[in-house]
C-alpha cells in the first residue's frame, strides 16, 4: 500500500494542483491558446501559399515549395524552435529592442505548421476531379479564376478534418516553446505546470497541465470526427426520381 | 427562324499528338449554322479530344478552327470558350454551389451581371429545362438526368453560338437518357449549332444533319445520316455499325 500511497501523493496531490490552477487559468491557458491560434492562422496562410506554389505551372515555384516543405517537415520541432528562437532572436532584439522570445516562438510554430498545412492543402486541391477545372475553363474562365473560384474552395473543404488535426498538433507542440525562456507572463500551460512541479517537488502540477491539454484537444478530436462524418454522408436531403419535370423535350427521338 | 444567335463552325486539317501518340491525324469538320453534326466512332478514336481542340481546351499542333468563317486560333482562348457551350459526360457541376449558383457564377464573373440579374437569368434557364424548383438544391441531391439538364442550362446561359456535347448521356441510367436526348433534340430544332459526340445511334440518325464517323484519329466517312446508316461505304463503318446496332 505504501507504493500506491506514494504514487497518489506524487501525481494526485490535490493541494499542489489547487495551487497551480489560478495561474493555469490566468496565464497558461490564454498563452497556449494565443500561441496555437496565432501560429495556426499564420501557418494556414503560409500553407496556402506553399500549396499554390506546389501546384503552380512554374517549376521554380514548385521547387521552392518542395524544398521548404521537405526541410521543415523533416526536422524535429524542438530543433526548429531552438534554431529559430536563439538564431533569429538576437536579430529581432537588435531591430526592435524587444527581448521577448514570444514572437520567435510564434514564428517557429507558424513556419513548421505551414509546411504540414501546405501539404494538406495541396493534396486536397489535387484530389478535386479534373472535370471541375475543365468545366470551369469551358465556360470561359481563365486558369487562375477557375482555380480560385471552383477548384481551390472544393479542395479546402475536403481537407477540413486534416486541418483541425493539424491544429491539435499545434496545441501540443506549443508546449515546446518553454525552451526559449519565456517571461513570467508569457508562459503556457506546460511551463506553468513545470515551474510548479519544480517548486513543490511534486508531479501533480503536470497532471493538472495534462488535464488542461486534454480539455482542449479531446473536444477538437471529436469535432473532427463529426465534420468527417458529415462530409462523408452529406447533409440529408431527399433525391427524387427524374422524368416528370421537363417542360421542353416532348419531341424525344432515340 | 432560330431561337439562338448561332454560328457555323469549321475545323481544318487538325493534328494533335500527345508525345508519340498521334491522336488526331488531319481532321476536317464543318458544321453549318443552325445544324447539328454528330460524331460517332469507337472509344479512343479521338472524338472527345476533337471537341476539346475545337474550343481550345487543348491547343492543336496544326490546323485551323473557324467560328462563323473567321479563324479563332489567335483569339484569347478564354473569350473563345465563352462563345462555345460544352456539356460533359460526367456533368461536372460544381458540387459546392447550389444549382442556381452553378449557372449564375459565369454570368456574374464573366458577363458582369449583378447578383440579382444573374439569379433571375439562372432561374429563367432552369425553367427552360424544367428544373426551376431545384434552384436551391445541391447537385448531389439531383438525379443524373436532372444534373445533366442543369449542365445544359449552365452552358446555354452564356448564350453560346455553338454547343458541344461530349457523350452527354453515357453516364446516365437508361431511364434518364430519354429526357436529356429530348432536350438536345429541342435545341437542335430551335436552330442551335451543335456538335454531338455520342454513342446514341438513334439520336445521331434522327436528329443530326450530318454524321461523321471517326476511327483512329481520322474521319473515315461523313455525310447525311440516311446515307451513313443505310449505305456505309467503308468496311470500318460497316463493322462499327454491326457492332453497335
Amino acid at each position: 500500500m505504501d507504493i500506491l500511497n506514494q504514487l497518489a501523493e506524487t501525481f494526485f496531490d490535490w493541494e499542489a494542483m489547487g495551487e497551480v490552477l489560478p495561474k493555469m487559468f490566468a496565464v497558461g491557458l490564454p498563452n497556449t491558446i494565443v500561441l496555437a491560434v496565432v501560429s495556426g492562422i499564420i501557418g494556414t496562410a503560409i500553407g496556402m501559399l506553399l500549396a499554390l506554389m506546389g501546384i503552380s505551372r512554374n517549376a521554380a515555384a514548385r521547387w521552392i515549395a518542395r524544398i521548404y516543405t521537405d526541410i521543415l517537415r523533416g526536422l524535429p520541432p524542438v530543433l526548429t524552435i531552438l534554431v529559430i528562437g536563439f538564431g533569429f532572436g538576437p536579430i529581432i532584439r537588435e531591430l526592435t529592442g524587444s527581448t521577448s522570445p514570444y514572437p520567435m516562438a510564434i514564428a517557429a510554430l507558424s513556419l513548421m505548421s505551414g509546411a504540414y498545412i501546405g501539404e494538406i492543402f495541396r493534396s486536397g486541391i489535387q484530389s478535386v476531379d479534373k472535370g471541375q477545372l475543365e468545366a470551369t475553363r469551358a465556360l470561359g474562365f481563365s486558369y487562375g479564376s477557375s482555380m480560385r473560384l471552383v477548384v481551390v474552395p472544393q479542395g479546402i473543404r475536403r481537407v477540413l478534418p486534416a486541418l483541425v488535426n493539424q491544429f491539435i498538433a499545434l496545441i501540443k507542440e506549443s508546449s515546446l516553446v518553454f525552451m526559449l525562456g519565456l517571461l513570467a507572463t508569457e508562459r503556457e500551460i506546460f511551463q506553468i505546470g513545470k515551474d510548479a512541479a519544480a517548486n513543490s517537488g511534486n508531479l501533480s502540477p503536470y497532471v493538472a497541465a495534462a488535464i488542461f491539454y486534454l480539455a482542449l484537444t479531446i473536444p477538437l478530436t471529436h469535432f473532427v470526427n463529426f465534420i468527417d462524418a458529415r462530409m462523408r454522408a452529406g447533409r440529408p436531403e431527399k433525391k427524387e426520381p427524374d422524368e416528370a419535370a421537363a417542360v421542353v423535350g416532348k419531341g424525344a427521338q432515340a | 427562324m432560330s431561337e439562338f444567335a448561332s454560328g457555323s463552325l469549321t475545323a481544318k486539317n487538325i493534328h494533335l499528338s500527345f508525345g508519340s501518340n498521334h491522336v488526331l491525324r488531319g481532321i476536317d469538320l464543318h458544321v453549318e449554322k443552325g445544324t447539328t453534326a454528330s460524331v460517332i466512332g469507337p472509344s479512343g478514336s479521338g472524338k472527345s479530344t476533337l471537341l476539346r481542340v475545337m474550343n481550345r481546351l487543348i491547343e492543336p499542333d496544326q490546323g485551323d478552327i473557324l467560328l462563323d468563317g473567321r479563324s479563332v486560333l489567335k483569339d484569347n482562348p478564354d473569350e473563345l470558350r465563352r462563345r462555345i457551350g460544352m456539356v460533359f459526360q460526367q456533368f461536372n457541376l460544381f458540387p459546392h454551389k447550389t444549382v442556381a449558383e452553378n449557372i449564375s457564377l459565369a454570368l456574374r464573373k464573366l458577363r458582369g451581371m449583378s447578383k440579382e440579374q444573374a439569379r433571375e437569368e439562372a432561374l429563367a434557364q432552369l425553367d427552360l429545362v424544367g428544373l426551376k424548383h431545384k434552384a436551391d438544391s445541391r447537385p448531389a441531391n439531383l438525379s443524373g438526368g436532372q444534373q445533366q439538364r442543369v449542365a445544359i442550362a449552365r452552358a446555354l446561359a452564356m448564350k453560346p453560338e455553338v454547343m458541344f456535347f461530349d457523350e452527354a448521356t453515357s453516364a446516365l441510367d437508361p431511364e434518364l437518357v430519354k429526357g436529356v436526348l429530348a432536350l438536345m433534340a429541342d435545341l437542335a430544332q430551335g436552330g442551335m449549332t451543335m456538335v454531338v459526340v455520342t454513342h446514341e445511334m438513334g439520336f445521331s440518325r434522327n436528329v443530326s444533319d450530318v454524321v461523321t464517323f471517326m476511327d483512329a484519329g481520322v474521319v473515315v466517312e461523313s455525310g447525311p445520316p440516311e446515307q451513313l446508316f443505310t449505305n456505309p461505304q467503308t468496311a470500318r463503318l460497316q463493322g462499327f455499325l454491326s457492332d453497335v446496332l
